[in-house]
């Protein structure tokens, strides 16, 4: 790993985080809980089309560390790894399979990382309950994973792979 | 877009929607007037408070964080916790069979339970 591609995965876990701390502020909750807008997940897709697998994992893995660190607590690190894991393993999959384009595998990933949140919630509650609410997580997670991946589609076409951040043969804009 | 991205969003669409649809009705259906609520902590049951008279419950625990539970119309809402997100004050009052309110900071569900559902537990004991 040279010195550019260093610098562009911190500015990539950066910018996550900086997402994070905006979704935090929106108010938009309507009570349920595990619902996102996945602001996040804009950055791990983009990183996952240019950088690779092994380095958006990371991305994701230090991002969820960070915001929780910062702005959670630990319960709520379970949750959110639990999500972040579960709909990185299935946007990988997706990607792989070559069946999606990228706005289905950031449908896949928005609806994933609802419905990871839900699953550990019903374990460390013990209450079957929560299962009601993955209708509306699912619709919910549909919808900004649409968004989000037409969002990601735009800037992957224009910021290329690994050899076009490192030697720059993509004209800067 | 590809066709499989087009033909996955539309199937998620439309599954959750009649899911959604088909739970609310049958909420609605199995809620009694004899409907309770049942508050549970980390999986255990703290209390359980009939809706159909007015109260207001503090829930408090030993870290010193709280959850006030209050009763109204017939609808159990939660009006004030300390816990940092404040997703479950945020949560509409629930009313019918089934419904919950969960605070995940605090472990904390508040859940309707519907008359029905007591009856058959009464049977079965």
């Amino acid at each position: 790993m040279n010195t550019k591609k260093i610098s562009y995965l911190g500015l990539l876990i950066a910018l996550a985080f900086v997402l994070s701390y905006v979704e935090a502020l929106l108010p938009i909750s309507i009570g349920i809980p595990g619902m996102k807008i996945g602001l996040a997940n804009l950055v791990v897709m983009v990183a996952l089309y240019t950088i690779g697998s092994k380095n958006a994992f990371m991305l994701s893995v230090v991002r969820v560390l960070l915001v929780s660190l910062t702005f959670g607590n630990f319960a709520m690190m379970l949750y959110s790894m639990a999500g972040a894991l579960l709909s990185f393993v299935v946007m990988f999959v997706a990607k792989r399979s070559k069946k999606f384009s990228i706005t289905g595998v950031s449908v896949l990933g928005g609806v994933f990382h609802n419905v990871g949140q839900i699953i550990v919630a019903i374990f460390v509650l013990e209450t079957s309950k929560l299962v009601y609410y993955l209708p509306v997580l699912i619709i919910v997670g549909t919808i900004t994973g649409m968004v989000i991946g037409l969002v990601a589609g735009m800037i992957i076409k224009r910021i290329g792979g690994w050899k076009d951040i490192c030697y720059g043969s993509k004209s800067s804009m | 877009m590809k066709k499989n991205d087009v033909i996955l969003i539309a199937s998620l669409l439309i599954i959750c929607a009649i899911s959604l649809l088909a739970i609310k009705l049958w909420q609605k259906q199995s809620t009694t007037d004899k409907s309770y609520v049942r508050v549970e902590v980390d999986g255990k049951v703290y209390g359980t408070y009939p809706l159909n008279e007015e109260r207001t419950e503090k829930i408090q625990f030993e870290n010193g964080s709280y959850n006030v539970l209050v009763i109204k119309d017939g609808k159990a809402d939660i009006t004030e916790a300390s816990c940092p997100d404040q997703i479950c004050v945020r949560h509409m009052p629930i009313h019918y069979s089934d419904e919950s309110i969960v605070c995940l900071p605090n472990k904390l569900t508040v859940t309707v339970v519907g008359g029905q559902e007591n009856e058959i537990d009464a049977t079965t004991n």
